[in-house]
């Protein structure tokens, strides 16, 4: 299992979903991303994003002004 | 065995995307979402940006839909390749600076590239003959399907029985007759067969989804190519267009203001990239200056600061105006009455 980080702070929504989607592309099932944001909306669409495509949101964790959202990649197609 | 036929399904977060692709859906088609994303989308960014958006519930709408569906959406970012479509409409613009016949010609196009892609076989769009002045009357919805290279693999179910059988209707693919023949501006046949879905609570925005169709956006971004002497754009210039209040004072200067503390967050962003100031002895607004900064522009902008902010009637306020470097001075000025501002100062 791997895991990377994608730094998508200071993107607005949908920019930080769209990295999120290119990131998982790359990835093989089980590995682990983890998202860096700053924009709120995050919170509700990359875990919708997850949702309609297969992979698990394993932590939000807020600090400060970011936003960390963990993400284990789902079963590929 | 029959083949499982698949479409892709445009996906802008409004109600007639989501039906045109459930009807294919309930045909057995298997059916995946495309939206893309120009920069100019309304979705999101404002909600994000102003402090009085944040109690709305937030919500990516295509998402949502996709989620109604129980589909999976691929979101592409085709900022760069829109600019050619924004500045160089080969159809010319709408009321504003919307080149909605090119910007859909341009999106089944590579909504078309996606299908080849993706072994795909046909696309679904959610137009409605007549429901739009100038993307979605009879001969453009032909010149559509013709100029973006789809041509009959472009179904638009919700509308199917006034056009030529496509096909996937002449392959058996799709029934036409278990498609509709809705024409107009009226809503009534969609909202009726949201209601059969048992589909609630969809977007249906007010001014469009799109900053192009916007009068005041458009005046600001002619604002922009004009005093820039060309027309072009990056992706921090349009999401600037959209936040703050813009005033140019002088042909070569142009104030961003703040307007609440959301967007002065959001503007801080940019303090690299511009000269900026915010008063310092009174609660106001974050400003970039966007263009020349000399002495008089300083001062200029300096006094519309302090308008602008709590001090707008106190005899004097201190701005502190920062570089680019992150140097930082103060200047004690008097703010600008409001009568001194003339009305078209304001983009």
């Amino acid at each position: 299992m791997n895991t990377a980080t994608i730094d998508a702070r200071h993107l607005l929504c949908p920019l930080p979903v769209i990295r999120t989607q290119d990131a998982v592309a790359d990835c093989r099932p089980g590995d682990h991303l983890q998202v860096v944001c700053t924009d709120p909306g995050v919170v509700h669409d990359i875990p919708a994003w997850c949702r309609v495509h297969g992979h698990e949101v394993y932590a939000i964790e807020r600090s400060d002004n970011e936003i960390m959202i963990g993400i284990q990649v789902g079963e590929a197609d | 065995m029959t083949e499982q036929r698949k479409a892709v399904a445009l996906i802008s977060g409004g109600l007639d995307s989501f039906l045109a692709a459930r009807t294919v859906m309930d045909q057995g088609v298997h059916v995946e979402g495309i939206n893309f994303y120009t920069g100019f989308c309304v979705e999101g960014h404002t909600h994000a940006i102003r402090e009085k958006d944040r109690a709305r519930p937030k919500r990516n709408n295509a998402l949502w839909v996709a989620e109604q569906l129980g589909i999976r959406l691929h979101i592409v970012d085709i900022i760069e390749e829109y600019m050619d479509v924004v500045i160089n409409p080969q159809h010319g613009y709408g009321t504003h600076l919307n080149p909605c016949l090119d910007c859909k010609v341009f999106m089944v196009n590579k909504a078309r590239e996606w299908i080849v892609e993706h072994d795909f076989d046909f696309i679904i769009t959610g137009e409605v003959v007549g429901q739009r002045p100038m993307s979605q009357r009879k001969h453009t919805m032909t010149m559509v399907a013709r100029d973006s290279g789809a041509g009959d693999r472009l179904v638009r179910p919700l509308c199917a029985q006034n056009l030529p059988p496509t096909l996937p209707e002449q392959k058996g693919w799709l029934e036409r007759d278990r498609m509709y023949g809705f024409s107009g501006r009226s809503r009534r046949p969609q909202m009726a067969l949201a209601a059969k879905y048992g589909f609630e609570d969809y977007a249906q925005p007010a001014g469009g989804c799109c900053f192009l169709t916007d009068r005041q956006y458009s005046i600001k971004l002619e604002d922009l190519w004009k005093t820039r002497g060309r027309r072009e754009y990056d992706l921090d210039d349009i999401m600037l267009l959209k936040v703050g209040r813009h005033l140019r004072p002088r042909a070569d200067l142009k104030l961003i203001v703040g307007r609440e503390e959301g967007e002065n967050r959001f503007l801080e962003g940019y303090r690299r990239r511009f000269v900026h100031m915010l008063p310092a002895s009174h609660v106001g607004p974050l400003v970039l200056l966007d263009g020349n900064t000399d002495t008089n522009a300083i001062e200029l902008a300096a006094r519309l600061t302090a308008r602008f902010s709590k001090g707008r009637d106190a005899g004097q306020v201190t701005v502190e105006i920062n570089d680019r470097d992150g140097n930082s001075r103060m200047l004690a000025v008097r703010p600008m009455p409001a009568d001194e501002i003339p009305a078209d100062w304001y983009l």
